[in-house]
């Protein structure tokens, strides 16, 4: 198991958004996590990279327990946090912004590997290496903001909603982006709104409902379930 | 003439210590309303090491940078680190009252006297066609100017500089790229107070040295970050030269008793007509 998250609660202040909640994540898998707004997924990224400390439960990677790990530690032992709504970096350039992607010693070492390897998945971004970040479009700066994610060689890319505001064209290109990063042996952990994208990419899905995990499985159960319909239509 | 070569001198003085003062608000979004405390402290530090040791302003610079960047670092793992996600007013009093403590224990230890540096290595005047610059104003200006284009190569061209520009863009997105904000942190009051040592050390060769002595540079300073931008180094070189300016020719054509009054008529139409300042990041 690469990441093994059990059980876990979260709070922001006394105020709980998590209760109980255990996910997994096996090498060179694509997974979903699904659930309607305000239903916790990003907050479960969120403590996957310890931006928010869970109250309760563990979180391990690679059999390691990493609940007390600070944030910036977790590049460097695999772990890549596209975070929601891109980020990257507005007044730095596409390079600079993907040169900080590689900002751990081993990652560094590798930087003109990595970039000729992404370049070769992202040509766009070498055309635009010294235009500032801010000026790109949205889809462009998503495409930036992975990236930037997988400059860190990471074994797990967690993504949050990559496909919002996406048109269908971008959307179709980044699919297959996806399954070329897990190719190369990288698990995916993508947040996703959309069940019938969601789960027409990934192997396993999570659903989130409330802060609660409602539901979990091979994505072909979890297509026809009802439950899942239940949570995402509310009948 | 004259006027216009020493407003452009002191310009430069004002535009370093700006920076320092941009740098850390546009890294954390705190204002060290201890600035002037800081650069007061600078002095003395310059002025102590001439008393008591002996070495001039100009020789003890690396010591005075030294011991202002452990301060600064200290302000941040003592102080800062913990305010910074407390509320606005909170983090306005932790500063103002270490602007506070630090004037009240100057002046308890040292007591509100005047003091100089006596017979400094710099002195004396020179002249360019027919202009009479003092040598301490003049060499000053430059080595400010020099450590302004230092500090901005760093931030803008080194690696270390583009992590501090994404920790102040979007902490979160450089934290999970493995950026530690708060060693970023350090770094960046560490910087911010290492400009203000050069500019303290290089003015104590010709400043009287006192415990209030820098109270109204700190306030030149907040006119020149809001002038030049919020967090904009680059844009406290042009703010901080347009201050001095004002300065020297407001008091040279109308009456020097309301130079200070003539620099924040300037504040006023920027905040009233271009609130953002007027140059962007860095
Ligand atoms: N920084 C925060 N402080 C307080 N509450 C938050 C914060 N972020 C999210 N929440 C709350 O936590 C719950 C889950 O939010 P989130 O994880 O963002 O959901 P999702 O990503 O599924 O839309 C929501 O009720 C939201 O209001
Ligand atoms: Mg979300």
């Amino acid at each position: 198991m690469l990441l093994d998250i059990q059980n876990i609660d979260v709070l922001y202040d006394d105020f709980q958004v998590i209760w109980d909640v255990s996910l997994n994540v096996k090498e060179g898998e694509m997974v979903a996590l699904l659930g309607p707004n305000g239903s916790g997924k990003s907050t479960i990224l969120n403590t996957t990279s310890n931006l928010i400390t869970p109250k309760k439960g563990s979180i391990k990677f690679n059999g390691e327990e990493i609940s007390n790990l600070p944030t910036f530690k977790r590049t460097e032992i695999g772990i890549s946090h596209v975070l929601e709504r891109r980020r990257v970096f507005p007044h730095l350039t596409v390079l600079q912004n993907l040169n900080l992607g590689a900002y751990h010693p081993k990652a560094k070492e590798m930087r003109q590997d990595s970039l000729e390897k992404i370049y070769k998945i992202f040509p766009k971004l070498s055309q635009r290496e010294d235009q500032l970040a801010s000026t790109m479009s949205g889809g462009e700066q998503q495409m930036l903001a992975i990236a930037r994610g997988l400059m860190g060689m990471p074994k797990l890319l967690m993504v949050d909603e990559p496909f919002l505001g996406l048109s269908p064209m971008v959307t179709k290109d980044l699919i297959n982006i996806f399954k070329n990063i897990v190719e190369n042996g990288i698990s995916i952990l993508f947040v996703e709104q959309n069940v019938r994208l969601a789960l027409s990419m990934a192997t396993r899905g999570f659903v989130l409902e409330s802060g609660r995990l409602v539901i979990s499985g091979d994505s072909k159960d979890l297509i026809d379930s009802g439950e899942v319909r239940r949570v995402f239509l509310g009948n | 003439m004259q006027a216009v070569i020493s407003g452009l001198l002191m310009g430069l003085i004002y535009a370093l210590i700006a920076s320092g003062l941009s740098l850390i608000f546009g890294l954390m979004e705190i204002v060290n309303f201890a600035h002037g405390e800081h650069l007061m402290l600078a002095m003395f530090s310059s002025f102590w090491l001439w008393a008591l040791l002996g070495l001039d302003p100009i020789v003890s610079i690396p010591i005075t940078i030294l011991i202002l960047a452990v301060c600064g670092i200290a302000t941040h793992y003592f102080l800062i680190r913990y305010v910074l996600k407390a509320k606005m007013l909170v983090q306005i009093c932790a500063t103002f009252g270490l602007a506070i403590f630090i004037r009240s224990f100057a002046q308890f230890l040292w007591t509100p006297d005047f003091r100089n540096v006596a017979d400094p290595m710099l002195s004396g005047r020179i002249e360019f066609a027919g202009i009479f610059i003092g040598q301490p104003q003049f060499t000053a200006a430059i080595v400010c100017l020099f450590a302004f284009i230092g500090l901005y190569w760093f931030v803008t061209k080194t690696e270390t500089g583009l992590a501090l520009q994404a920790t102040s863009q979007d902490r979160q997105a450089a934290e999970v790229l493995g950026v530690p904000s708060n060693k970023m942190f350090a770094l960046g009051w560490g910087l911010g107070l290492g400009c203000v040592a050069i500019a303290g050390s290089m003015m104590s060769s010709y400043f009287y040295i006192f415990p209030d002595v820098g109270i109204n540079f700190s306030l030149f300073a907040f006119v020149a970050v809001a002038l030049g931008g919020f967090g904009s180094i680059l844009g406290c070189l042009y703010a901080g030269i347009i201050i001095g300016l004002v300065e020297s020719l407001g008091g040279l054509l109308i009456d020097p008793s309301f130079k200070l009054l003539y620099v924040f008529a300037i504040y006023l139409l920027v905040v009233v007509f271009k609130p953002q300042g007027m140059f962007g990041r860095y």
